[in-house]
């Protein structure tokens, strides 16, 4: 593997990611675009939002603060003969030269309870692997802000529960959030599985759409912008712009749900490495 | 209902409408100086206040914002600077608020106790709009530390701020704004 393949794949990397900061990905710029603020101080948040995203764009800086925790599904395809430790370095890398060309804040810690020193990094990112069909591999970011992922969650439902089930679960999750993860928000969820992988699809659901599953999204959607949470928690609508879910299979005794909030500044971004870009 | 706060807060109606006059729902256009500071900084506040050490700035009048930057890009003050949860700062704010400090500037909704102080002390708790962190830079003119620098983006600094948009959540009198 040459060099300079290395450096370009980084590059990549680290491009994608900067860019993520200041632009939202085109599903969100069209959700909050075509959102029609009602009631509370809805219109003032919205306008907010808009102007906060056109000086972010002119300035080139940050649309907010908390450049959040790297996330990344790495998508490996099972015929790929990419080493799984360059997959590891290029990610790691774009992600540091991402950090401090894009100037993000470093918001990661060493360890949670005693010391929680800043790494001064923002690394170490937190990597996903799993296997596709094919070869090359496909790496799937987010910048996890953390005033929205501190309301994401898990609940281990009766086998029995069904879809009201869930609808309720989420609905709770969603309310007990309130004005907190910067609404309005986008939702991932995640269902089935172990508790461990049901939050691991609530992530996933960002990135992959499961038909068995549209009309559960529509209500979720639906409901969840007649809570009357609001942008900014100051009532109205919207709370919600978009709502994915992923699931797999499960075991007999339980219904495992999970839910991601992403606050409106989605920062999400996809990059696709065919075989011979790597190998 | 517009209204406009000059910090710090002296009560004089020459430097803009009084904290009275401020009610849930009315757009504030904060100016002057603010301090910003988040879970570290109030963790370290209370522990100064417990142990009667002297504070980083005189809480009187005075309003924090939580708030950690991102760094500063070459040719700006300051990176993006929106405001954080407000209630992870619940446990602590009473506390700040018995010794002073007037007006909170953050995200999202307070605890019953916070919402006492408030009311107690004659109080505001403001909302800035979280996200928009580039907004917000906008409106900061000078940015510095002043306290806990080995906290990193964590640190107490002390802005001068001009058109900085927020909205009153909680008045003077303890009333939340609900929507």
């Amino acid at each position: 593997m040459e060099q300079s393949r290395v450096i370009s794949a980084v590059q990549r990397i680290a491009d994608s990611l900067i860019t993520a900061s200041r632009l939202l990905p085109p599903d969100a710029a069209k959700a909050l675009e075509e959102a029609v603020p009602e009631g509370g101080k809805a219109a003032g948040v919205m306008d907010a939002i808009r102007r906060n995203l056109a000086i972010a764009r002119e300035r080139d800086i940050p649309m907010c603060q908390d450049t959040g925790a790297f996330w990344c599904l790495a998508e490996i395809g099972r015929e790929s003969r990419i080493p799984l430790s360059l997959v590891e370095r290029i990610i790691t890398e774009g992600c540091r030269e991402a950090a401090e060309k894009g100037c993000y804040r470093t918001s990661i810690v060493s360890e949670p309870v005693y010391e929680r020193k800043n790494t001064g990094t923002n690394l170490p990112p937190f990597i996903n692997y799993e296997l596709r069909d094919g070869d090359g591999v496909r790496l799937s970011f987010l910048m996890k802000g953390f005033g929205s992922e501190n309301c994401s969650s898990v609940r281990m439902l009766n086998p029995t529960a069904g879809e009201d089930g869930v609808f309720r679960a989420v609905m709770e999750m969603l309310e007990a959030a309130g004005g907190k993860p910067c609404p309005p928000v986008f939702l991932g969820v995640g269902i089935g599985g172990t508790m461990d992988r049901a939050a691991f699809l609530s992530k996933k659901a960002f990135f992959v759409s499961d038909e068995r599953y549209t009309e559960l999204s529509a209500r979720i959607l639906k409901v969840a912008n007649e809570l009357g949470t609001g942008p900014g928690g100051l009532g109205g609508s919207p709370t919600a712009l978009g709502v994915s879910i992923a699931a797999e299979p499960t075991h007999i005794a339980g219904l495992p749900v999970a839910l991601t909030v992403n606050c409106w500044a989605e920062r999400k971004a996809v990059i696709e490495f065919r075989e011979e870009e790597l190998c | 209902m517009l209204r406009n706060l000059h910090l710090p807060y002296s009560g004089s109606p020459e430097h803009g409408d009084t904290i009275e006059s401020i009610l849930p729902g009315d757009d504030v256009i904060l100016s002057g100086i603010l301090y910003v500071g988040r879970d570290q900084v109030h963790k370290r506040l209370k522990e100064a206040i417990e142990a009667s050490l002297p504070l980083p700035f005189d809480f009187a009048g005075n309003a924090i914002y939580y708030m950690g930057p991102s760094p500063a890009p070459e040719g700006f003050v300051i990176g993006a600077a929106g405001p954080t949860t407000s209630a992870r700062m619940d446990p602590f704010s009473p506390l700040l608020i018995s010794k002073g400090l007037s007006i909170m500037v953050g995200k999202g909704p307070r605890s019953e106790a916070v919402r006492e102080a408030v009311e107690k002390y004659h109080g505001l708790y403001l909302q800035a709009y979280g996200g928009c962190g580039a907004l917000y830079s906008s409106c900061i003119t000078k940015a510095e530390t002043i306290a806990y620098p080995e906290l990193g983006p964590e640190a107490l600094l002390r802005l001068e701020i001009r058109d900085f948009p927020a909205v009153c959540v909680i008045d003077s009198r303890g009333t939340v704004y609900r929507g």
